[in-house]
Parts: structure tokens; C-alpha cells; sequence
């Protein structure tokens, strides 16, 4: 039936997608705390600033469309992750952490 | 005195109706993420409403709270710009009269933190950090509907043709504006006119939005004289329940 032209991106109704990750305080990571909806960056950017540190918790944030995240299929579980548990040489829990370190 | 008061009123009702007006959007704004910052803006202006109603009721000295002066008086006895009690319209008119707004608040509370008064200036520092905020996202979204569609530069440009008329009123000095300026309280009205003239003019024409022509201003709101009579509806809704339940406590 449908003669369009699959290759067209669709009519956007909507705001797209956007995954926030804001960063908590100097030093450390950004992490990923959500997603909303907005017409472009910039206001990405103000949206999470609203959505997301309203108490306060950010010094920074990152958005990016969601559609630019390239994950792995949670059908590789097995393949991917299994191997590792067996090896537990590679896990660095046979040493002790100076408190002094801090945030690792 | 009674200068200094009447303007500490003025500055408090304009945010308190601007923040009431504002909070009229909570559950009920075009998407989630807008609600959400909308209700930070209200809860921003009524902040504000009470550091300036706080300090308005110390120096009338007769033991009025600002839940006082918000809650218990009357159309009449509110100074709040005319522009800001209308009615919030449609989103993009909301934001188009909180763009208008922001762009005076912020020079007006820039050259406040100079006050020779040390606890305008104390206000006003803290309030410009949040005006500051409110203007971007005002700004963006003047421009972003603006300049949007063929239908959303319509809706702009009707909206603008309303609330033009209501943006002089802000830089009419009275016998108060006069007193305050002399006092070293406030600045002239006059002086941030050119600021606001050229943001504004600056950030429509970027919305592809023309400003109107005449410069007739409507006026009376932070005289008291002639208010619409949309802030009367407004204040049953506001005031309703510490009125009738006078021992409300939150």
C-alpha cells in the first residue's frame, strides 16, 4: 500500500529525546540522572537545568540526543559479560584503598 | 518613610503577581519539562515577593508580615505594573510578557545591588541571579516561537500587539520613582530604558516579531489608581484561603 519513500525521515510530532548527565561536584564524573524532551540543545540544557537541579545538585551539565547513544544489545549479556565473572584476578579487591584517595 | 514603602510595595507586588500569574500554568503547560520550569519561576518571583514584602512591612512599622501585605489587602491597595496582572493567554503570550518583564528586572535589579539602602541592595543581589535565569529562558523561547512556524510567528506577533501598550508603564516616574532616585534608593527609570530598549528590540527582531509603532502606556498599576479588572479575579483566587481560614498554617 504505502508507496512513500522509506528513506525520508519521518514527520516529527514531537520533541525529541534527550539523556541528561550532569556532574555533581569538581572532580568528578558526570553521571547520568534522566532523560526529557526539548526542541534543541540550548534548551536541552535549560530543561535539565529545571528538571534536574532543583536541589541544587549539579556544577554541570551534558545533554545529548538520545538517538546519538550507541548501546549494546541486552541479547549479548551472555557473550558479553559472562566471561568476566569467572576471572576475579581482575578485580582490584585485594587491595586496600587509602581513605586519602578519595573518589575513585 | 512612606516613599521608600510604597516603592518596596511596588517591587513586591510585581513579583508577587508576575509569580501568582506564573503559578497559574502548574499542571497545565504544554509539556512537562515547560510546567516544571514555570514553577520554578514562580517559586523564584514569590520568593522574591517575600524579601520584599518582608522588609516593606519593617519599614511601615505597624506589624504587617508580608503574608499580611499579600494576603489582606485589597485591588486598590496592590502597585504591581498593569502588565503584569493580565491574564497568561496562551503559552507563547506568557512567555513573550515574562520576556518583556525579565528584560527590566534584570538592569533594574543590577543598578539596585548599588542602593545607598543596604537591604535593597541585599534583595536585589540575590534576586538578579534568578532574573538573570528567567531572562535566558525567556529570551530562547521569545526567539524559538518567533521564529518557529508560520502559525507560532502569528500567535507572537498578536501577543506582542497586546502587551506593548503595557510595557511604558514601567519606565513612567511618579513622585515616588523621583524620591528614591534622590535617595541614591533606586536608579532613574530613565537610565534603564536604553538597555531595555536595545535588548528587546534586539531579541524580537531575532524572533522575526516587529514592534508596534505609538507609544501610548497604558497605566495605573503601580500607582494604585486604575487597575484592570483582571487582578480582582486573580486576588479571590489568591487570597481565598488564608482568608477563609485565617489559621491556616503551611
Amino acid at each position: 500500500m504505502s508507496s512513500e519513500n522509506t528513506a525520508s525521515p519521518p514527520a516529527r510530532h514531537e520533541w525529541p529525546l534527550w539523556e541528561v548527565f550532569i556532574r555533581g561536584q569538581h572532580g568528578m564524573s558526570h553521571r547520568h540522572v534522566g532523560s526529557l524532551h526539548a526542541a534543541d540543545e540550548q534548551s536541552a540544557i535549560l530543561n535539565a537545568r529545571d528538571v534536574y537541579t532543583r536541589r541544587n545538585e549539579g556544577v554541570s551539565i551534558w545533554v545529548v540526543e538520545a538517538r546519538h547513544i550507541a548501546a549494546s544489545s541486552p541479547s549479548d549479556k551472555g557473550p558479553f559479560y559472562e566471561p568476566s565473572n569467572s576471572k576475579i584476578y581482575r578485580h582490584p579487591t585485594f587491595f586496600d584503598i587509602p581513605d586519602d584517595v578519595g573518589a575513585m | 518613610m512612606g516613599a521608600l514603602f510604597e516603592f518596596l510595595l511596588r517591587q513586591g507586588d510585581n513579583t508577587l503577581v508576575l509569580g501568582h500569574r506564573v503559578s497559574e500554568w502548574c499542571g497545565t503547560a504544554p509539556a512537562l519539562e515547560e510546567d516544571i520550569a514555570l514553577a520554578n519561576t514562580a517559586l523564584d518571583l514569590i520568593g522574591q515577593t517575600k524579601m520584599w514584602l518582608g522588609l516593606a512591612g519593617e519599614i511601615e512599622g505597624k506589624g504587617r508580615s508580608a503574608d499580611d501585605l499579600a494576603y489582606h489587602r485589597d485591588v486598590w491597595d496592590f502597585r504591581n505594573l498593569l502588565l503584569l496582572e493580565r491574564p497568561n493567554g496562551d503559552f507563547g503570550h506568557t512567555l513573550l510578557r515574562q520576556f518583556l518583564f525579565d528584560a527590566f528586572q534584570v538592569p533594574s535589579l543590577r543598578a539596585l545591588q548599588a542602593s545607598s539602602h543596604p537591604r535593597v541592595a541585599e534583595i536585589a543581589a540575590k534576586a538578579l541571579k534568578e532574573a538573570l535565569y528567567h531572562l535566558e529562558r525567556s529570551r530562547e523561547t521569545v526567539v524559538a516561537l518567533g521564529d518557529g512556524t508560520a502559525q507560532s510567528n502569528q500567535i507572537m506577533q498578536r501577543a506582542l500587539a497586546a502587551l506593548w501598550p503595557y510595557t511604558g508603564e514601567m519606565f513612567i516616574a511618579d513622585a515616588v520613582d523621583d524620591a528614591m532616585e534622590a535617595e541614591g534608593i533606586a536608579p532613574a527609570l530613565s537610565a534603564l530604558r536604553p538597555e531595555w530598549e536595545a535588548l528587546v528590540r534586539t531579541v524580537l527582531a531575532e524572533a522575526m516579531l516587529t514592534v508596534p509603532e505609538g507609544d501610548f502606556a497604558h497605566q495605573g498599576g503601580k500607582s494604585g489608581k486604575q487597575h484592570t479588572e483582571h487582578l480582582g479575579h486573580m486576588l479571590a483566587a489568591m487570597q481565598f484561603l488564608p482568608r477563609a481560614y485565617p489559621d491556616a498554617r503551611w
